[in-house]
């Protein structure tokens, strides 16, 4: 076993990028995830690999797309303004069927909002937060640990799918510290025959391209993007169940919002509650498998979020409102204690009985 | 067993970089440990705070609204921070910069001069370390042979020079 060392979450999304062979960073400094830029201007010059700080966010997109269309891993990373920025360039590289990481992690909003943690782009990042017919798939780390591994995760399934991923943390994620085992430095070796790298003169050219200007081909490249959607759902989807197995009710919660969760679940069930938690890591494809399950063996759930109450529609969708679905929030950059998720479980126990 | 402790003071101060020694020194004892900074627009001379949690269990929320040992390095810090100390807890208080004492009977404070013993030591920027010493005396939360091991992997490999204040002023507060 590797050594774990004690790295800021934004640290190790970093490291873990170059480590999964993420040679080419593009981004523009914002707080909450600062670090992630400083790391990598440190680092990519000693390695070979390119830093380079954009004059924009529009303009570091752009070049992530570039970098895409030539089939090698690359990597921008922002904070919600800064994401928000970046939609028109990930709707053109979702278009154009490339692989490619965005990391958001967020802070309160909408506008310039704050600087304090939030899940609030819950709806940008899973619905598509550009223009047009399109999904990202996303990964939400609940620990510095996954910071790490979701980010090689993310290159991965970018790599096998052609399509586009966002790791979705938010400011607690980023600059929290804790121990961290690094993943083994890999060479990304899938073959990428589309790339646009030269001919050699020895075949036709490659195009890469979100412009269609004949409907009927641009219906059938979104019917093709959407059959491999559908494969990532059926085979994609990650999540964790804690203390399920003989639950009546259930906490649904990601990142930072599970971890307060856990506390709350913990302490409900030493006074007598039964309750659960199902957490999703991947955010898109959602969870709605468990969910289902769990709506047929518990009285209700709490959907605990850092927003006004985002995910808890695609609980509701999941459990196709068969149960009551209550919201537990904070928004702004607050974050709910576990006292306040505890008290929101026992009002459900008491709406139920 | 989870303790969590709340180190805050002025930016300048080392807040952060004593909890990252703190929570190294879990680490060392495998420990489970999470270190979570205030961040915000603050620079040298304005707030900081750093929430660091050891513990036997996995750690669930990384928060420390109520820690069971406050470090405060500056009065506002105190003021800010004192009642929401576990009943119980532990206060170890800098009393160079915080001339008041608890308010509270149902927690233990510790009073020691850091920042002048950290001065007339002839390493004024190391109040924070003599802050953590006395903390590790009172609490035993890590053993101090493990924090003066802990610190070897903390202060970097260039800033070696370094290395022997730092223990120097762990060992002050530890002893006082």
């Amino acid at each position: 076993m590797a050594e774990k060392v004690l790295m800021k979450g934004n640290e190790a999304i970093a490291e873990a990028a170059i480590r999964a062979g993420c040679m080419h960073y593009f981004g523009y400094p914002i707080t909450p995830q600062t670090e992630i830029a400083a790391y990598m201007a440190k680092r990519m010059p000693k390695i070979g690999g390119v830093f380079l700080q954009a004059e924009s966010e529009v303009s570091a997109i752009n070049m992530v797309y570039g970098v895409a269309a030539a089939g090698f891993r690359v990597m921008t990373s922002s904070s919600s303004p800064g994401v928000s920025l970046k939609q028109e360039g990930i709707s053109y590289i979702a278009g154009a069927d490339l692989p490619a990481l965005i990391v958001n992690v967020q802070r309160g909003g909408p506008g310039l909002g704050g600087i304090q943690p939030s899940q609030s782009d819950y709806f940008q990042a899973t619905k598509g937060g550009g223009h047009g017919d399109y999904r990202l798939i996303v990964l939400a780390p609940a620990s510095v640990q996954e910071m790490a591994d979701l980010t090689v995760k993310a290159f991965d399934l970018a790599d096998k799918y052609r399509v586009p991923a966002m790791l979705l943390a938010d400011g607690t994620m980023g600059q929290m510290m804790e121990p961290v085992e690094l993943p083994e430095p890999q060479n990304s070796n899938v073959e990428k025959p589309w790339a646009v790298r030269g001919t050699n003169n020895q075949r036709k050219h490659n195009v890469v391209n979100s412009l269609y200007l004949k409907p009927e081909i641009l219906e059938q490249t979104n019917f093709e993007r959407f059959e491999r959607y559908k494969k990532i759902e059926e085979n994609e989807c990650i999540y964790e169940e804690f203390m399920m197995d003989d639950a009546e009710y259930c906490v649904v919660a990601f990142g930072i919002a599970a971890r307060i969760s856990k506390n709350a679940v913990i302490e409900a069930r030493k006074q007598g509650i039964k309750v659960g938690l199902i957490r999703p890591i991947t955010l898109w494809p959602f969870p709605k498998a468990p969910l289902a399950k769990a709506a047929k063996q518990v009285k209700g759930f709490v959907s605990v979020e850092l927003s006004m109450g985002q995910m808890i529609e695609d609980v509701k969708l999941a459990v196709n409102c068969s149960k009551p679905v209550n919201l537990c929030n904070r928004v702004g950059g607050m974050i709910p204690s576990p006292e306040q998720v505890l008290e929101s479980i026992k009002n459900l126990v008491k709406e139920a009985e | 067993m989870t303790t969590q402790i709340l180190i805050a003071g002025f930016g300048g101060q080392g807040v952060l970089f004593a909890g990252k020694c703190l929570a190294y020194e879990g680490l060392f004892e495998e420990k489970q440990v999470s270190w979570l900074p205030s961040y915000g627009p603050e620079m040298r001379g304005g707030t900081a705070s750093c929430g660091v949690i050891l513990s036997d269990e996995p750690v669930g929320s990384p928060i420390v609204s109520n820690p069971d040992i406050l470090l405060a390095m500056n009065l506002p810090s105190f003021d800010k921070y004192e009642s929401q100390i576990v009943k119980g807890g532990k206060a170890i208080v800098d009393s160079t910069l915080i001339e008041r004492k608890a308010e509270r009977s149902d927690i233990d404070a510790f009073y020691i001069p850091a920042t002048k013993m950290a001065a007339e030591a002839g390493v004024p920027t190391l109040a924070n370390m003599i802050m953590l010493g006395k903390m590790i005396k009172e609490s035993g939360v890590v053993s101090i042979d493990n924090a003066v091991e802990a610190m070897k992997k903390v202060v970097s490999a260039k800033r070696a020079d370094l290395l022997e204040a730092n223990v120097k002023a762990l060992m002050a507060g530890y002893n006082y």
